[in-house]
Parts: structure tokens; C-alpha cells; sequence
């Protein structure tokens, strides 16, 4: 069986971008993606779009602009892992020997402030028991007893990721931040200061994979959603059950793209990973695998995970430099990491990077794990 | 004071569901049983005593909700039950509470003409 090919990939840089449609954002990533890839117009048998806000055939307008086929156009919502749901999709209809070519892409204008989802009911919203950043402080006080992770190591993380994101012209942030700067801006919830918390925001992303080998390969891009019974699971419910610590959709969706490309944590060069705020990050090296349990904080410290360390994870600034367009966002991590796999990354590259993965998780819950090769 | 939602709680504690196949509890109270799948769901009240296992404080309004800020919010465990539950904390200050301490069962104004549960220290 042939590989999967990624031949091009494009972006429309995250931020705010004033009156810009996230149809027009689409374009100029998807234009730039098949450029890329030399493929013709209309030269891909399906598209596949990831998006959350953007309403009824988001992936038909863009492509409106650029020219329909008759293939098949399917819009993809799975909250935060929307991007790396449309890629995975793609991914299996290649190997199933259904499409040759197929355009993934991701767009995204989501409102400001605190994300609003109609994903809670009414009444939860109106008892507020629905804030977001409430269930990640949740999370992160249980990854301080846990691991050991203090306010200085959340700190840390955010200090990190923005200096990654200096020389990424496609990211939201790009000013370096003290620790100090960190722990100075206001409490959200405690333990979570604003600037350890990532930004909606707008953006787009693209990709054409096509089967063969050679080059940048997709290997794999498991998605999987979470099991019932621990009360801070992202699908947020409203209980759990005393001692259930079932594995959660991060820890399944890596080991299941681990297994599917023949590779291990060991072998990765680069990681770009969900940090929708400090403490997610850290939660991610033990779900991913990259320590052992209750090792973040240590690998953190380490100096590991910077770049010039031996494994670097969000080199492109992360969702802290770069912000979250959800629909886009996980395009954006694998866009990153096949510019990383080429050797592309002026000021950020890892050197010498053959193996990469990126991770995203968000409500559902959804979690996905992409690995890539050269 | 209407509650904020039907159906969630008495003045007595919060109503549940327990599973006549299972025997495991839920909240809120919902058929299928979340846990095995079974209609035999039956609605109990939960006990209103348990202890504190993760607490922060919303220190801005989040959209749709219209009570006073700063709030606590965390999660109560509720032994008697297996239950870990969601739910609003009387104390907004994270500083003044400390895991393990015991909690209880109280209703609290949410808007002048709306009231919700929350637990506080017993």
C-alpha cells in the first residue's frame, strides 16, 4: 500500500483580522496549499473543511472562489480537533484507495472574549457553571497536586512559547513576556492568570495530500473522544464517579497514532501540541507520553521542550503566540510541523526534524494526535 | 425564588438519578442511565454532605449568566453517592479553602428572581 504524500500547505496568518470573512482567510490558505502541490484548478477529488462558528457549507463558499468540481465538499466540526478531524478523514479515504487527492483545510472568525458554544444548555450557562477557563483551572490545581507543576512552572510555559513565536509571522503575539509579566496579569481563575490563557481568534490553514511516497509523509492522524466517568473530562459533564480514571481521548488518540505509524515518543523530533492554556501543555507531555506520569513539571525545567532542547514542543508559539481559530487550529500545528520536517523554519527550526506530532483536544471531547515524517 | 432550572434540586439536596441495573448515581438526573445504558433510572436526592476536591473562583461574567461575580465554582465529592459533582461554592476566595474540607448542601440567590445550588464549608 502507497503512503500519503503532503505536497502543499498554506496559511492566512491567525489573529484579528477586521472585516476579512473567514471565506476570504480560507482562500488565500487554500490558494497558497495548491500552488504548493502544482495541482491544477480543481485538480483534488474532494475537499474536506474543519470549522466551528461557520455556519452551513462554510467549505463550499471558499471553494466557491476558487472553482467547484462536483466532488464532495464536507464541512467538519469536532470542536478544537475540527482541522486534525478533517485531515484524518482524508487521510482514510486515501488509504481506502477512494480519492487521490484531497484538499484539508480549516477556517475560523470566532466571537471575542470567553468561547460560547452551544454546547452547554441554557440553564448551565445562566447557574455558570459553563466558563471554560473555570474547568481548565479545575484541571490545572489537579496537575499541581498531582505533578508537582507550580504557578512559576505555568509561568514558565507561556514564557517559552511566546519567545517560540517571535519569528513566527503567521502567529497573534510575537512580543517575548517575563514570567513576572505572567504572574502580574489578572486572575481569570485561580491558578489561571489572562496570559496563560490562549486567544480565540481568526485564521485559516490548508493541505493537499495525495497518495505515494516521498518527501513529507502523513502517517497517521488518530482522533478519539473521550470515556465516561472522570468529572473533568473536556466533554465537561456534570459528574463523574468517585475513583474513575479512565484514559483520556489525548492519551488514546497518541498511543492509537503511535501504533498506526510505527513509531514511538522516543522517536519524535518535534511536537506542537493543544496549550489552550499553560497548564494544558503540561498535561500534554504526560498524556503524549513524552515523560512519565507526574513528570511534566520536571521536563519543563529540564529545558527539553524549548527550542535548542532535545525535544522542542511549540516551536511555532503554540496557541499562546498564535491564538485559537478552532476550525483552523490543528491544520496550523501540522502546517508548522511539515515547514519544521522541510528545514523552512527561519529563527524556529528544529534542526535535522524527522519526526513530528501534533496534538489538539477540545470539547466533545475530541482529541487528535497527527504524526508526520520525512 | 423560581430555581434556575427545573428538576436539579430540593431544599434537601440535589436530585439524582440511581440505576436500577448499575447501581451507580448520575446528575443531573437523565434516562438512558450515562453510565450502562439502562431506562431503570430512578430519581433520588443526593446527600448533602461531602467533601471538597477541586475549587476555583469565575471572576467575570461568562456569557448567559446574569448573578453576581466573583463566584467559587469546583467539585464536590459526595461519597455516599461515588459522586464527583460540578457545582457553584458559596466562598469566592480560593485562598480560604483547602482539599478535603467538608462541604454542604445549601440554595443561594442567582438573580433577583432566581436561585441555584451551591455548597459551602459545613
Amino acid at each position: 500500500m502507497s503512503g500519503i504524500r503532503v505536497t502543499g500547505v498554506g496559511m492566512h496568518p491567525f489573529g484579528r483580522h477586521g472585516d476579512a470573512t473567514a471565506t476570504e482567510m480560507g482562500v488565500v490558505a487554500v490558494r497558497a496549499a495548491i500552488a504548493e502541490a502544482g495541482i491544477p484548478r480543481g485538480g483534488f477529488q474532494a475537499a474536506f473543511c474543519g470549522t466551528a462558528y461557520g455556519g452551513v457549507a462554510s467549505g463550499h463558499r471558499v471553494l466557491g472562489a476558487l472553482g467547484l468540481t462536483g466532488g464532495p465538499i464536507v464541512d467538519i466540526e469536532a470542536g478544537c480537533a475540527s482541522g486534525a478531524a478533517a485531515l484524518s478523514l482524508a487521510a482514510g479515504a486515501i488509504a481506502a484507495g477512494q480519492f487521490d487527492t484531497v484538499l484539508v483545510f480549516g477556517v475560523e472568525k470566532m466571537p471575542r472574549g470567553v468561547i460560547r458554544s452551544s454546547f452547554f444548555a441554557p440553564w448551565q450557562e445562566a447557574a455558570g457553571l459553563s466558563p471554560a477557563p473555570a474547568y481548565f483551572a479545575l484541571r490545572a490545581q489537579q496537575l499541581m497536586r498531582q505533578s508537582g507543576v507550580t504557578k512559576r512552572d505555568l509561568a514558565d510555559v507561556v514564557v517559552k512559547n511566546r519567545r517560540h513565536g517571535r519569528t513566527n509571522d503567521d502567529a497573534m503575539f510575537r512580543a517575548e513576556v517575563t514570567a513576572e509579566e505572567v504572574l502580574a496579569s489578572r486572575v481569570v481563575c485561580e491558578p489561571l492568570h489572562l496570559w496563560m490563557l490562549c486567544s480565540p481568534n481568526e485564521g485559516a490553514a490548508a493541505m493537499v495530500l495525495q497518495a505515494g511516497d516521498g518527501g513529507v509523509q502523513l502517517r497517521a492522524a488518530a482522533l478519539r473522544s473521550h470515556l465516561p466517568g472522570y468529572v473533568l473530562n473536556e466533554g465537561t459533564p456534570m459528574c463523574g464517579l468517585v475513583g474513575s480514571d479512565p484514559p483520556t481521548p489525548s492519551r488514546m488518540a497518541a498511543d492509537a497514532a503511535y501504533a498506526e505509524a510505527g513509531v514511538g515518543p522516543e522517536d519524535l523530533d518535534v511536537v506542537e501540541c493543544q496549550d489552550t492554556d499553560a497548564a494544558r501543555e503540561l498535561l500534554a507531555y504526560e498524556e503524549l507520553r513524552l515523560c512519565p506520569p507526574g513528570g511534566s513539571a520536571a521536563l519543563l525545567r529540564s529545558g527539553a521542550t524549548a527550542l535548542g532542547g532535545r525535544l522542542p514542543v511549540n516551536p511555532s508559539g503554540g496557541l499562546l503566540s498564535k491564538g485559537e481559530p478552532l476550525g483552523a487550529s490543528a491544520l496550523g500545528q501540522a502546517v508548522e510541523l511539515v515547514h519544521q520536517l522541510r528545514g523552512e523554519c527561519r529563527g524556529r527550526q528544529v534542526p535535522g526534524a524527522r519526526v513530528a506530532l501534533a496534538h489538539t483536544v477540545g470539547r466533545g471531547a475530541n482529541a487528535s494526535a497527527v504524526i508526520l515524517t520525512r | 425564588m423560581e430555581p434556575v432550572h427545573p428538576g436539579l434540586f430540593t431544599p434537601s439536596g440535589l436530585l439524582g438519578g440511581s440505576c436500577g441495573s448499575c447501581a451507580r448515581r448520575h446528575f443531573p438526573v437523565a434516562v438512558p442511565c450515562p453510565w450502562c445504558g439502562s431506562d431503570d433510572v430512578a430519581t433520588v436526592t443526593l446527600s448533602a454532605h461531602g467533601t471538597l476536591w477541586g475549587w476555583t473562583a469565575v471572576t467575570a461574567a461568562p456569557p448567559g449568566y446574569d448573578g453576581p461575580v466573583p463566584y467559587g465554582f469546583g467539585v464536590v465529592e459526595l461519597p455516599d453517592d461515588g459522586l464527583q459533582v460540578v457545582t457553584r461554592l458559596v466562598d469566592a476566595d480560593p485562598a480560604a479553602l483547602e482539599e478535603g474540607a467538608p462541604m454542604r448542601f445549601t440554595v443561594v440567590a442567582l438573580t433577583p428572581g432566581t436561585s441555584t445550588w451551591a455548597f459551602e464549608r459545613a
